[in-house]
């Protein structure tokens, strides 16, 4: 299928919402019944390794995208469980636990097609790793969990894969390791262990190894899936109960739901008028929000 | 003179602090690009509070404003056109915290973007988007135009690094944009108020990222006898997967120009030299200028020098920064370019570039961003000889053409403004536009905010733009 196709799958008549793989169907709400559900292109459509980016459908899955980079030693800064698909991933916005080090993903869409509320394709950003041609519509996609238009491809932005992961375990004090390593990729901390993920140049891993004095481990822990809680970094010391925060990013997975959130009235209002302007008749995954 | 609107902005300010005296208002006609519009009155705001005052005359009396930092922008962004008001925020310039523990700082927008590196050096913390103006562009016009620098090609420009942005809207309200938690509530408003060129408000506050400094920094100068292969040894080095922290390329006539400037041992009888810096731990560090190192020479480098130390990496790097002031001894003025294409086709691009600077006889020169495809033709010419004007503008023309055609874009960091305006539908549809319309059109309904800048006249449905009688060349 292509993006042609999908527009006019989306169409300009009732509700309607696109399908990934479902992994975090219910973040932002849940779509209201009776909505029908489209899909988006699938498939790698150009990949040029000494370019460092990527153009692909968004229906295609983060798993078979990460494959495909893999094989000329790349990967993109995607995170997303079994069959996550890259639009849906970017729709919700949700950055990976390397985080620390890669950035949050809305750094890594470069371009992206979209089929807007009245069925037309619009084309915001472009295919080249540096670019500010007009306002930055990627940005505003990202984590609008396709409340203002539906992906259909996307250009991402591709790095090195890191030469040697390692993780390591123990109980040292978290925010200490944050300021005496230099760009680790993941520190996590359940209130009692600390995990860190070491990436990079075999010679520095070892370094940063025995800088934080931890014991090798197999790998992260198992993540709470009850909620997902944005807070600042500074403020992860107070964490208390069945938690693992992520230490110098802010993001804490809870075993328990994660509060509601409100926006500001003034913010709220900013962002009712953009989800005015681009989807003026509210058809575009109806139920679901970002301002929760 | 609309002296009601005058007196009401002195009323809301200070008399001081705002200016219509026939040569200020002729300073802040212009940035540092070749467009001219006209200023009304210029008004300079020390607090949010007086911004947001400014805005507000400005709505009672019916005029757009223009937002401006220090002028530095190229691409006519702060240009007055419609006979606006003028609101500078160059005298607010305070640093109003350093969180060295989240590595957060809040700044006015009038903070030049060097003096805010140089104020947390001591806590081993620098501010990553280095334009080439850092010692006197601000961070609130780095905002606008999202600023990149040579160090962004591994940092990322601006929008990487503005965690939150307190803006005044063009409704004359505050609003806080984005946030210190690494997931805020609702759009990316502050992603998408990055690089608005001012069309959607005025960051009043701005939170920005600090990044600590590498422990390890190798900067190596190689030295070609050719463009092509220089730009080839560039395509190399990403084929290799490498992200330097940098890799610019300078071209023979700017490195002659440098060296005569700064005399750091530049190459005179280079075709074209690459300035590469890689940075982190020292185990990447070495590999990483290896690679760099190998590839050059398999790429026909005549020479890989290493600086030995910081102090001759800071000349390097100074020689790198001051092409702006060297090329002013070739000629007073320059028309400098910004588009980027697919680093795949930088050897393709160079050729067609040089050709088309050749066509119309006039001298070309590049100093650039190589390694993320960024190129900055630079057209030195002296605006009173006749004719040289309409041939600088039309070869500038073909080099956009020619980038667009490869793949490219219009701008790498400069930004639209006025000067690239009407190429937008180079690359974007009129659905495209459309969208982009929207966007702005959701923080300035009225649009008052920089008007006529970024997008062309009928971007909208139903739009009424005029273009802009007042601007000239």
């Amino acid at each position: 299928m292509d993006l042609k196709a999908f527009a006019e799958e989306v169409g300009n008549q009732g509700p309607v919402t696109v399908v990934g793989g479902r992994t975090q169907w219910d973040v932002g709400g849940s779509v209201a019944s009776g909505t029908r559900e489209v899909r988006a292109p699938a498939g790698i459509v150009e990949f040029e390794p000494a370019e460092m980016t990527v153009r692909c459908g968004a229906g295609t899955t983060v798993a078979e995208l990460d494959a495909a980079l893999g094989e000329h030693g790349q990967c993109v800064a995607l995170a997303g469980d079994d069959g996550a698909t890259v639009g849906g991933v970017l729709a919700v916005g949700w950055s990976g636990i390397r985080r620390l080090r890669q950035g949050p993903m809305r750094d890594v869409l470069l371009e992206a097609r979209y089929v807007s509320g009245d069925g037309r394709v619009i084309k915001g950003g472009g295919p080249t790793v540096k670019n500010v041609s007009g306002f930055d519509l990627c940005r505003l996609l990202v984590g609008s969990l396709g409340t203002l238009g539906f992906l259909g491809e996307v250009v991402l932005r591709c790095r090195p894969r890191p030469a040697e992961s390692r993780w390591f375990s123990g109980a040292a004090e978290p925010f200490d390791l944050v300021q005496r390593l230099h760009q680790p990729s993941a520190i996590l901390w359940d209130g009692a262990t600390t995990w860190l993920l070491l990436e990079g140049h075999p010679a520095d891993v070892e370094a940063q190894g025995a800088i934080a004095g931890l014991a090798e481990a197999a790998g992260p822990p198992a993540m709470p899936t009850g909620g997902r809680v944005s807070m600042r970094p500074s403020e992860l010391r107070s964490l208390t109960g069945d938690f693992v925060a992520e230490i110098g990013v802010g993001v804490v997975h809870t075993a328990g739901p994660a509060p509601k959130r409100d926006l500001p009235s003034d913010v709220a209002a900013l962002n009712r008028r953009v989800k005015q302007a681009f989807d003026p008749n509210g058809r575009l995954n109806p139920g679901r929000t970002v301002a929760a | 003179m609309d002296g009601a609107l005058v007196a009401d902005l002195q009323q809301a300010l200070a008399p001081e602090r705002v200016r219509v005296s026939p040569l200020e208002l002729d300073l802040y006609a212009r940035d540092a690009g070749i467009v001219a519009g006209r200023a009304e009155v210029v008004c300079f705001p020390l607090t949010p509070g007086e911004v947001q005052a400014c805005v507000r005359v400005c709505r009672t009396h019916g005029r757009p404003f223009v937002p401006r930092g220090s002028g530095t922008g190229l691409a006519g962004g702060a240009v007055p056109i419609d006979d606006p008001v003028v609101i500078v925020t160059t005298k607010m310039t305070r640093i109003l915290e350093v969180d060295a523990d989240e590595r957060v700082a809040w700044v006015e927008p009038g903070v030049l973007n060097l003096d805010l590196s140089r104020a947390v050096a001591h806590l081993g913390l620098h501010y990553a988007p280095d334009p080439s103006s850092q010692q006197s562009c601000s961070i609130g016009g780095n905002v606008a135009t999202n600023s990149g620098g040579p160090h962004c090609l591994l940092y990322g420009v601006t929008s990487a690094h503005v965690l939150a942005v307190e803006v005044c809207l063009p409704d004359g309200s505050l609003v806080m944009l984005g946030g210190l938690d690494p997931e805020p509530a609702g759009y990316d408003l502050r992603g998408a108020f990055v690089g608005s060129e001012g069309t959607m408000g005025i960051a009043t506050r701005i939170a920005v990222r600090l990044t600590p400094l590498p422990p390890a920094v190798r900067t190596l100068l190689l030295d070609f006898t050719s463009v092509e292969s220089a730009a080839a040894a560039v395509s190399g080095i990403i084929a290799a997967g490498l992200v330097p922290a940098a890799l610019e390329m300078m071209d023979a006539e700017i490195t002659r120009a440098v060296e005569d400037f700064v005399h750091a041992g530049f190459p005179r009888d280079a075709a074209a030299v690459l300035l590469v810096e890689v940075d982190g731990l020292p185990g990447g560090v070495d590999a990483a200028a290896s690679i760099v190192s190998d590839v050059g020479l398999a790429h026909g480098a005549r020479t890989v020098r290493v600086a030995a130390d910081e102090a001759e990496r800071a000349l390097l790097w100074k020689g790198r920064k001051s092409a702006f002031g060297a090329i002013a001894r070739i000629a007073p003025n320059y028309y400098l370019h910004d588009a980027v294409v697919p680093r795949t086709r930088l050897v393709d691009v160079m050729t067609a570039v040089y050709d088309i600077a050749k066509r119309y006889d006039l001298v070309m020169m590049n100093v650039f961003h190589a390694g993320d495809g960024n190129l900055h033709p630079l057209i030195v010419f002296d605006r009173r000889a006749d004719g040289v004007l309409e041939r600088v503008m039309a070869a500038g023309e073909e080099i956009i053409q020619a980038c667009v055609a490869a793949g490219g874009v219009l701008s790498g960091e400069h930004g639209i403004g006025l000067e690239k305006r009407d190429y937008m539908p180079l690359i974007f549809s009129a659905d495209d536009l459309d969208a982009q319309a929207r966007l702005r059109e959701s923080f300035d309904p009225d649009g008052v905010a920089n008007p006529q800048k970024v997008l062309p006249a009928g971007s909208r449905c139903g739009d009424l733009q005029r273009v802009p009688e007042g601007a000239w060349i």
